[in-house]
């Protein structure tokens, strides 16, 4: 038979039956739209830790602390580095562009009548702007003359700023952090999300002013400023291995503890990518199997509908033998139908899975990336279940007996 | 006999079903001649073996031995998809249950066999005029995109004689025509295929009423397999 004899069989064969056919058809469609769905959340979580990377900065090494905790609030017991050790870092080893000490607090800000709980306060260093690729959008970003003499000096985030003085200029303004009173001497340009760290909400001060007034316990002031975190930027002429391997020589001396038990760790921004990307690797997988096993219920649903479907209909394939239907014309008019629910089902599911794609997008639920081969795949795939589940019972179909058939009931 | 070609010979049919001890022979040796333009019917109590020589002679099963020709081939050793093909051209079936697709128009039943048609393919326009010219034929040109459900049981069951023409088939096979109509119905039927065999159609009825064997120029009884009595029909005889 001719093609489109076939399909105009199997297509009658199914409008006959629309809600058996839409039922049908929804296990395909809700396996299309979830392959679609899935891999553009997996996409756009990599897309997300992509600008994330980029937003970090270049040729970042992260120096952290082994901390070992007390329990939740209290100070590390053992291990750290302090403050000083950032300036060791920057003076002695050779290939770093800026080294970065963070230390961070919460505090309540105030300006004028407006007051905001729980806004972040993080104490930083000279290098901050460049090594984290912030720009400064008015008046200036702190000197290191600044953090030495620990001036009550704070830059503000772009939202913060425009939180607290809204269209005025911030610059020369007094805001009260905690209860000391700081003067604004710039704001940053917009950074937006970096991860979870809102940039353009935060407060940044010198990193000593942090250590001096919002530290929390008058003992973890005697022992040394801590710091959680120390970011050195590696210079570009310079070898990342060989930078690290001289902050390693020259922290565990500082520390005078052994390389094999050193009280810090070292990082680059190679690690994080790589685990990182292992991650959302492990994501994607994942999410690639859960759709895939709703394809296959889905292609479930229609070998199970077709069962069914040879059954009801074995008088009418009787029918179709009596007046010329061969074994083969049978089989392919049920193939055809399974084929056709599955194609018609995955078309639907296309659409429902680009615009549930887009409705996660738009209403901020999730961020998408719709990726054009997934849609062949989920296209491709459908098709792949429908001639796999419609084979059997469109076989069954075919090695009826024509006289059992036209008698029964 | 009305011609030289017989359009059915069986030499010697039989048909076996089961094995062993659980055999049953339902036909022992059948020898029959059909001519051209014949108007047959086939009568016996049931278990006769008349419903499956009408099998066979639809090319819906095969024999297990002997030979079949229809129309001068050998058909009984053909497979499954040659049989199709012959039911497709050569045969065309009216049941007692009429047998018609559900939710399917008079004129979309008649033109099911088409979609079966190998070889070379006509234009669309060709069969649909083909089958309103075979549904008016047969008296229903007013109800051409009728469904069953809309229709009398002897509509439908002209209806399925329109399918039964729509190839031009050598013969019509007609299983108990009248067996789910009422009497009127019933002789309406009967007229159609009068007037089929008035106009040159060959036709073989199954029936187990005498009244309507009475229509059929030649009837022949079966008993256990075997055919009984072979007689022309004394008042049709040609």
């Amino acid at each position: 038979m001719k093609p489109k004899k076939v399909i105009t069989i199997a297509w009658k064969g199914l409008v006959k039956n629309k809600l058996r056919s839409l039922l049908t058809m929804l296990g395909v469609i809700i396996g299309v739209a979830a392959v679609i769905i899935m891999i553009a959340i997996s996409a756009g979580a990599e897309a997300t830790i992509e600008e994330e990377i980029i937003s970090l900065g270049s040729n970042l090494i992260f120096v952290q602390a082994n901390f070992t905790r007390g329990g939740p609030g209290s100070e590390p017991s053992s291990g750290g580095l302090v403050y000083d050790d950032a300036f060791a870092i920057a003076d002695e080893v050779n290939g770093v562009a800026g080294v970065v000490v963070e230390q961070s607090s919460s505090e309540t800000v105030k300006a004028g009548s407006i007051s905001i709980d729980g806004v972040s306060v993080l104490g930083s260093t000279e290098d901050l702007p460049s090594v984290r690729d912030i720009e400064i959008a008015q008046g200036r970003y702190f000197t290191q003359d600044e953090i030495d003499r620990k001036h009550k000096v704070i830059v503000l985030g772009a939202s913060l700023a425009e939180e607290l003085f809204g269209d005025n200029p911030p610059v020369g303004q007094t805001v009260t952090v905690g209860t000391t009173k700081f003067a604004v001497i710039g704001v940053f340009a917009e950074k937006g999300l970096v991860g979870d760290v809102d940039y353009d909400a935060r407060i940044y001060m010198p990193i000593t002013v942090v250590f001096q007034k919002f530290t929390p316990s008058q003992f973890a002031r005697m022992i040394g400023d801590r710091v959680r975190l120390i970011y050195v930027e590696v210079a570009e002429d310079a070898e990342q291995n060989d930078v690290i391997l001289q902050i390693e020589l020259l922290l565990a001396k500082r520390h005078d503890v052994s390389l094999d038990e050193p009280d810090f760790s070292i990082t680059t921004q190679q690690d994080i990518i790589t685990t990182q990307e292992a991650t959302t690797e492990a994501f994607r997988n994942l999410l690639a199997w859960v759709a895939a096993v709703s394809l296959i219920v889905g292609g479930i649903g229609i070998m199970n509908i077709m069962m069914v479907s040879v059954t009801e209909r074995t008088r009418e394939i009787g029918i179709r033998q009596s007046i010329g239907a061969s074994p083969n014309d049978i089989r392919m008019q049920f193939l055809t139908e399974a084929l056709l629910l599955s194609l018609v089902g995955g078309l639907i599911g296309i659409f429902v899975g680009v615009g549930g794609s887009w409705l996660f997008n738009i209403t901020g639920g999730m961020r998408t990336v719709i990726v054009p081969s997934s849609i062949l795949l989920a296209f491709g795939s459908s098709a792949a279940v429908g001639i796999f589940f419609g084979y059997y019972p469109a076989n069954n179909a075919a090695q009826l007996d024509p006289i059992e058939a036209l008698r029964h009931e | 006999m009305t011609s030289s070609q017989p359009i059915i010979q069986t030499t010697n049919i039989t048909k076996v079903y089961g094995m062993g001890d659980a055999q049953v022979r339902a036909l022992d040796g059948v020898d029959l001649e059909i001519g051209e333009n014949e108007f047959v019917a086939i009568m016996g109590p049931s278990g006769s073996g008349k419903s499956t020589v009408m099998n066979i002679l639809g090319c819906l099963d095969r024999p297990t031995s002997g030979q079949y020709f229809l129309a001068g081939e050998d058909v009984s050793q053909f497979d499954k998809t040659q049989l199709a093909i012959i039911r497709n051209e050569r045969i065309g079936f009216v049941f007692q249950s009429f047998n018609l697709l559900a939710r399917t128009t008079a004129l979309e039943n008649v033109l099911l066999p088409t979609l079966y048609n190998r070889g070379e393919e006509k234009e669309e326009s060709e069969y649909q005029q083909k089958g309103i010219a075979v549904l008016e034929s047969v008296g229903l040109g007013d109800r051409l995109h009728h469904q069953p459900h809309e229709m009398s049981g002897g509509q439908i069951q002209r209806v399925a004689i329109a399918r039964a023409l729509i190839n031009d088939p050598v013969i019509i096979l007609a299983d108990e025509p009248t067996g789910n109509l009422d009497s009127k119905s019933g002789a309406e039927i009967m007229d159609v295929l009068t007037a089929l065999h008035a106009q040159g159609s060959t036709i073989v009825m199954v029936t187990h009423e005498d009244e309507i064997a009475e229509y059929a120029q030649r009837v022949i009884r079966f008993r256990d397999g075997v055919i009984e009595t072979d007689k022309m029909n004394g008042n049709k005889g040609n």
